[in-house]
């Protein structure tokens, strides 16, 4: 038995099942969290996974347009919203997390936070730029701001990328462990180089 | 007064009349404390080993015991860290940077033969084998607080004794002003030792004063057992009153000095990690504050962050060692 690809992506279930998959992370922290199986420092391991979380659907997200062209499967872009609003998701939860379980909610020690760690400054810059793209990612928002406009803002999600991997950088160097931030380097390097090579042949 | 007496063959008020009232209300609390404060001593006693006997002795190492200290200080009343998290929880940058590597890697770790060399400007210096520092001095348990310079505690019963055993029996000279700490560093079992981050063998380093303060402790177990390898077996130091990173771990070499040692984290990053490196909740790290801590283990996930107390809570037993000094400056 043979199944198409492009049929499968095609499939009105693509969508659904796609979520499900994408919602698995979220399931698995809800049930270390509710199970109390997140380790000895629960808060600290909440915050670092749904970092690494977003990161990976951030690298999901913009392998989405590169694997539609190079593969020919043009039905691909219908799952790139998708993906995106999943990214910024997992980055609420992220932000979320850090307010509540390291902040503690205090206001205050947020503002003295940012000015001390850079890294958060670039983290929380991300997450702002990020809530404005998934804020705009409705189809009325679209037609409101016009294609043009609305994929010219749309691109800051490269920008996004490099102040994610900036933050996880600078968030590493304290021990100077750079094996993940490498990997996650290569990949968004790779998917930024792919679209400014194709963008400088056009 | 309502109640007089009837005939007691001279007017005379009641003795609680002639003591004025404040007086006599004092000093029923102060027999009031100091019955308290003694039978708190013992309760404290009490507390403290039901606490440990309340733990599950994972049974997993040989055992270590030793009655408890009666050193002021050296039992805090906090309950100890699970032994789980405090064995699965570390920073050994020698066995890699993740907390959960330790104990994953030091398993490797060959623990015996050890031997540690005391060197330096002393009148005895010589090679102690694990066996001879075992029988250097009465080995007692302590209850310490452990404060990581990353905003995390933990408490443990540690099995050892003060450090000062030791200085004592080497006879320090009168140059002597420092002791240096160098831990392990074996390339074939230890895959964190790549160039670039922290320089290996770590080494940390005390002055004498901090060095002869009797809170300052070798260690050689920790909940009635064997210290485990990812806890800086077979014999460690703990400086109880300084962030983690000063106490260092599976300690090969103890040198006597006459100039401040430029320890690991000053080599690496002076700026953000000081020699003295005492626990201060008013100096925070250059990039994150000082001021709480999460204690792990203590109410999971929504638990709040516990204010970190000066010198760790033991500024009655160090502080003095710090007057004059400035904080800020010497971190």
């Amino acid at each position: 038995m043979s199944v198409r690809p492009a049929a499968l992506i095609s499939h009105p279930y693509g969508k659904p099942v796609l979520a499900a998959l994408l919602l698995l992370p979220f399931v698995y922290l809800v049930f270390c969290v509710t199970m109390d199986r997140l380790g000895p420092n629960p808060a600290e391991a909440l915050i670092r996974s749904s970092g690494d979380w977003t990161l990976r659907m951030l690298c999901l997200t913009l392998a989405v347009t590169p694997a539609r062209v190079l593969s020919g499967w043009h039905a691909l872009a219908r799952y790139r919203r998708m993906v995106g609003l999943f990214t910024a998701f997992y980055a609420l939860i992220h932000a979320l997390s850090y307010l509540m379980f390291d902040m503690e909610f205090v206001w205050a020690a947020v503002g003295a936070d940012l000015v001390k760690r850079p890294f958060i400054a670039v983290g929380m810059l991300a997450f702002t730029l990020l809530a404005v793209l998934a804020g705009t990612s409705t189809t009325s928002a679209v037609r409101l701001l016009g294609a043009m406009r609305w994929q010219r803002l749309h691109r800051a999600v490269y920008g996004i990328a490099g102040l994610a991997l900036l933050h996880f950088f600078w968030m590493r160097s304290g021990k100077q462990d750079f094996a993940e931030v490498a990997v996650y380097g290569l990949v968004l390097g790779t998917l930024l180089g792919w679209r400014a090579v194709r963008f400088k042949r056009k | 007064m309502a109640f007089t007496p009837r005939d007691r063959g001279y007017s005379h008020k009641v003795p609680s009349d002639i003591t004025p009232q404040s007086t006599y209300r004092s000093r029923r609390t102060l027999l009031t404390a100091m019955a308290a404060g003694s039978a708190g001593a013992i309760l404290a006693g009490w507390a403290a080993r039901d606490a440990r006997a309340q733990m599950a002795r994972p049974g997993l190492r040989a055992g270590l015991a030793a009655p408890l200290s009666s050193l002021a200080g050296a039992t805090v009343l906090e309950p100890p860290t699970s032994i789980q998290d405090a064995t699965s929880y570390n920073n050994f940058y020698e066995f890699g940077p993740d907390k959960s590597d330790p104990a994953r890697g030091a398993v490797s770790m060959r623990t015996s033969p050890w031997a540690v060399d005391v060197e330096g400007l002393v009148r005895k210096p010589g090679r102690f084998g694990l066996d001879d520092l075992l029988k250097m001095a009465p080995l007692e348990e302590r209850i310490y607080r452990l404060r990581c310079v990353e905003g995390w505690s933990m408490v443990i019963p540690w099995i050892g004794y003060s450090l000062q055993e030791l200085i004592r029996r080497v006879e320090p000279l009168g140059s002597a002003r420092f002791v240096e700490f160098v831990s392990q560093s074996d390339r074939s079992v230890m895959p964190g030792l790549r160039p670039g981050a922290l320089e290996f063998p770590y080494r940390e380093a005390l002055r004498l004063d901090e060095a002869m303060n009797p809170l300052a402790m070798l260690v050689f177990g920790m909940y009635g057992e064997v210290l485990p390898n990812q806890n800086g077996a077979p014999v460690r130091l703990v400086v109880p009153w300084k962030y983690g990173y000063k106490s260092g771990k599976s300690l090969i070499r103890i040198r006597f000095v006459e100039h401040e040692p430029v320890t690991s984290w000053v080599r690496l990053a002076p700026q953000e990690y000081g020699f003295y490196g005492n626990v201060n909740p008013l100096v925070d790290h250059p990039r994150w504050s000082q001021a709480t801590e999460r204690r792990i283990g203590e109410g999971g996930l929504f638990a709040k962050r516990r204010k970190t107390l000066m010198f760790n809570g033991y500024e009655p037993q160090v502080g003095q060692m710090y007057a004059g000094l400035d904080l800020k400056k010497y971190y």
